[in-house]
């Protein structure tokens, strides 16, 4: 991210600098168009993509989530009745309030224990070791089994009488319960299930943390700070970037359960984990709402980049950028 | 200063061994349900259903291999050629438009290049499902439900991940080269054919994994797009066994193994970059 930014500056200086200083301004000015026509040339397929696939169908879904579109029948102009029923708090009209609570309690946990697990064991493999390599490899496994795979697999080992997690507990003089039918336990199930992939952000932050210079640590231990204070006043502050980075894009990307929600309970039991990703694809694609579905749409847009904004806004005051525009990507 | 000298003084070999025990127990739990889905997979049926369960099987049974394909209501050949008959295709067009997209923003100096790449990186935060209705009704429109079009067609338009990753590589050759080959008489796209392409086959290389093992392991959009069974790839067929109600965990597990072969195997040819790539990237493809 460090270059990105840099080469950007380099261009921008490289560009005012061009202006003023060349003297063949003609044949410079030819050579530059046509640069300038190839450049969007080689862009282009992402500028078309982005208009086709993007921009369009998002409007097209603002228009939609106005009518009462379902793919068997010409759609109607309702007006704000697909908003109005959405945001009822009558569940039998709309489970929104309840697919928001149950998301936002799975990313609310998830995430900052998701984190701190990986960062936990990022910090320990960062140290002289013999077979890091080996326990990044073991850390990251999980994340590599396709989710589907992911899911069978964990609800079996939910299974009350004889799946493995109830047998461990057995072992410490524990009933375990019904996970996945009951609907205490369902939602702790599924944040167990994306605990275990939670190796991703381990890899993000061991190259975070090897990024950080080692004359920073050397200088603290000079000054006479202990291994606490080292990790307060350097590793803290070295790998905010990162943290925030890996904190912005797993909060998006758990927003978006859907496979173990739709696999593991289907949403169930009494929907404890209708997660609102399943919600919008029960609305459109069994129900074929189009109209409700694309509101609910929209306000996950709007939810999501709310709270990407919250974060950067609040990233200000807690993120430490020594040079870099966004990550913490050292390379 | 004394406090600090006992802190310091914590001898470092007894630090290793804490961290060593912690991520060796971190491993384990980690390795456990690996474990749980091998041995579930080779135990007779009689086993299966047992009080206490057991993590490792009295008995192997390695006919499960054999007989959970035929058990299938889709046959697994059939299953695998469908997958690889899109995630294929959008391999190759993942790898061909981004490398063309990235190229532009890497080297070529254009107006608009920065707030574009911009919107590059913000459209890696927009959650797909956004756009997910409208292109559904596009597709269906065009007739292409249970076809693998509405898979593959975003592909050529480029990744953006892809356009990323490759961007930053292509930034990162020097631009000697491409003076070089300026002098031999090549335009744009013949730097961006001769020098750029030969020097990322590497990063080429782990764009077209992530992409294939994302396609692989992808749900939500065969789910949508593909009604009739026959059409499935081997992620959604998955599903008829659990649908079939028979509590046939072995073969379950036995067909989820082979559904996590692929993309384990690629990821173990390729280790060192394919981390790199979700490093640089930030994300698991």
């Amino acid at each position: 991210m460090q270059k990105v930014q840099e080469s950007l500056l380099e261009r921008g200086a490289g560009r005012t600098g061009q202006a003023s200083k060349r003297i063949g301004v003609a044949r410079r000015t030819k050579r530059q168009q046509q640069e300038e026509r190839i450049g969007w040339l080689f862009v282009s397929p992402f500028v078309i993509g982005f208009v086709l696939f993007t921009v369009g169908p998002m409007l097209v879904s603002f228009v939609l989530s106005f009518t009462d579109a379902s793919m068997l029948k010409p759609a109607v102009f309702v007006g704000l009745e697909n908003y109005t029923t959405l945001f009822s708090t009558d569940e039998i009209r709309s489970l929104f309030w309840r697919t928001l609570y149950n998301t936002s309690y799975y990313v609310l946990i998830s995430v900052p224990l998701g984190m701190a697990l990986g960062f936990g064991m990022a910090i320990l493999l960062n140290q002289k070791l013999r077979g890091q390599g080996i326990y990044r490899t073991l850390f990251y496994l999980p994340s590599i089994i396709p989710p589907v795979a992911v899911s069978l697999l964990w609800v079996w080992i939910f299974h009350q009488e004889f799946g493995l997690l109830n047998a461990a507990l057995r072992v410490v003089g524990i009933d375990g319960p019904a996970w996945l039918t009951s609907t205490t336990w369902a939602k702790p199930a599924l944040i167990l299930v994306s605990l275990w992939g939670a190796g991703g952000g381990l890899l993000v932050f061991l190259a975070g943390l090897q990024g950080v210079s080692t004359d920073l640590y050397d200088a603290a231990k000079v000054d006479g700070a202990g291994a606490w204070s080292r990790f307060w006043r350097v590793t803290i502050p070295m790998m905010s970037p990162t943290l925030f980075f890996v904190l912005v894009t797993s909060i998006i990307s758990s927003f978006q359960v859907f496979v173990t929600a739709l696999i593991m309970t289907n949403g169930g039991p009494a929907n404890a984990t209708l997660m609102y990703v399943l919600y919008l694809y029960r609305l459109a694609f069994v129900q074929f709402r189009m109209g409700p579905a694309s509101a609910l749409a929209w306000a996950y847009f709007v939810i999501i980049m709310g709270f990407a904004g919250l974060l950067f806004a609040t990233g200000r005051a807690w993120v430490y950028y020594e040079s870099d525009l966004l990550g913490g990507k050292k390379q | 200063m004394t406090a600090i000298a006992r802190s310091r003084a914590l001898p470092s070999s007894l630090r290793l061994t804490m961290s060593y025990l912690v991520l060796t127990v971190g491993a384990v739990i980690i390795l456990i349900p690996f474990i749980w889905m091998v041995s579930t997979s080779l135990k007779p049926p009689t086993e299966l259903f047992i009080y206490p369960p057991r993590l490792f099987p009295t008995v192997i049974r390695w006919q499960n291999y054999l007989e959970a394909p035929s058990a299938s209501f889709i046959p697994l050949r059939l299953a695998v050629w469908n997958s690889l008959l899109f995630a294929i295709p959008v391999a190759f067009f993942d790898v061909l438009s981004s490398a063309i997209v990235a190229f532009g923003f890497a080297r070529l100096r254009f107006r608009g290049s920065n707030v574009l790449f911009f919107i590059v990186l913000s459209t890696m935060m927009l959650p797909p499902q956004v756009t997910m209705i409208p292109l559904f009704i596009l597709f269906s429109r065009l007739g292409w439900v249970n076809t693998y079009l509405p898979l593959v067609v975003q592909a050529l338009f480029g990744w953006n991940y892809a356009i990323f990753l490759l961007r930053q590589f292509f930034a990162s050759i020097p631009e000697e080269l491409d003076n070089a080959a300026r002098i031999d008489g090549c335009g744009w796209g013949g730097i961006f054919l001769r020098i750029h392409l030969p020097l990322a086959k590497a990063a080429l290389g782990i764009v077209a994994i992530l992409s294939f093992t994302g396609s692989w392991s992808e749900y939500l959009r065969p789910l949508i797009y593909l009604k009739n069974p026959l059409l499935w790839p081997l992620a959604l067929a998955l599903q008829t066994f659990q649908g079939g109600k028979t509590n046939r965990w072995e073969y379950l597990m036995v067909m989820s193994i082979l559904l996590t072969i692929p993309p384990l195997v690629l990821f173990f040819v390729a280790q060192r970059r394919y981390i790199q790539g979700i490093v640089i990237s930030g994300v698991k493809g």
